[in-house]
């Protein structure tokens, strides 16, 4: 065996004594945890949406509203640090729901103020948030030039 | 009631299938993938027509999920469409246009009040 196998097993076999050491995420704790708060960040949009339906509202100002609540709602809690620390225990149960990609935006543009106001916190708001955006539209620009062309 | 228990039940369940693709592939799969996964699959099942009936059936169990967001996309988009192309640039972004001003308004006033934790 010459000196290059010999590294190559090494590093194998370092592989596999790390892959055993390394903590196995606690899959069954971590669905638990995800979907109730998950569940309990729509249940709580839900609330808000039929109160304002009651309120006079129809179902898509309503819809809109809500959307804008839980996206304040998300913003204001990773300012205040909370919000983080949900996402720690919940998982994607609070990244999934809409109040996660407004926590994904304050927390990508907070880490760089000191960078500035208009090329820091400005351009860093979309490092998560424009990728997101940018795949939404090039599908719904796609899904809407393909209904144009089979009614045409 | 019962809308209550179908968004807690739906928005659970969209959460845990982002929970189990996070925890059964590798870790390179971070929070801006998951958001982009879930946006770009609702917007895509949106298209489709296979979106909608979940939203019409579980709420806001459905629409608050990124997915939904998505579907929001298609759905203005497929609207925008029936007045032609630039229909279908714009119908998607109006649809949305609310949610969308309002995490890039309340995310620089956030990020602007607030310094990180930690």
């Amino acid at each position: 065996m010459n000196d290059d196998e010999l590294k190559q097993v090494e590093i194998a076999d370092y592989k596999n004594q790390i892959e055993k050491i390394k903590p196995q995420p606690k899959l069954l704790k971590n669905c638990i945890w995800a979907f109730t708060i998950g569940g309990f960040i729509c249940l709580l949009a839900q609330i808000i949406f039929n109160y304002l339906l009651t309120s006079g509202l129809d179902k898509i100002q309503a819809g809109n509203a809500v959307a804008v609540i839980m996206i304040f709602l998300g913003a204001l809690l990773t300012g205040l640090g909370v919000y983080d620390k949900i996402v720690e225990k919940a998982g994607a149960g609070a990244i999934v729901p809409i109040t996660g990609f407004a926590n994904a935006i304050v927390a990508s543009a907070m880490e760089f103020k000191r960078e500035g106001y208009v090329f820091g916190v400005g351009a860093k708001i979309f490092s998560v948030a424009g990728p997101t955006l940018l795949f939404g539209f090039v599908f719904s620009a796609l899904i809407g030039l393909i209904k144009v062309f089979v009614n045409a | 009631m019962i809308s209550l228990l179908t968004a807690f039940l739906i928005g659970g369940c969209l959460c845990l299938i982002g929970q189990l693709v996070m925890d059964k592939t590798n870790s390179s799969v971070s929070s801006g993938h998951i958001l982009v996964g879930f946006i770009s699959g609702g917007t895509i099942l949106g298209g489709a027509g296979l979106y909608q009936p979940l939203v019409d059936w579980a709420g806001e169990g459905a629409a608050i999920p990124l997915s939904g967001f998505g579907n929001a996309l298609a759905q203005g988009a497929l609207k925008g469409a029936e007045k032609g192309i630039i229909g279908a640039f714009s119908g998607g972004v109006e649809a949305t246009a609310a949610g969308i001003t309002a995490a890039i308004v309340f995310g620089y006033v956030m990020a602007v009040l607030f310094n990180p934790k930690g």
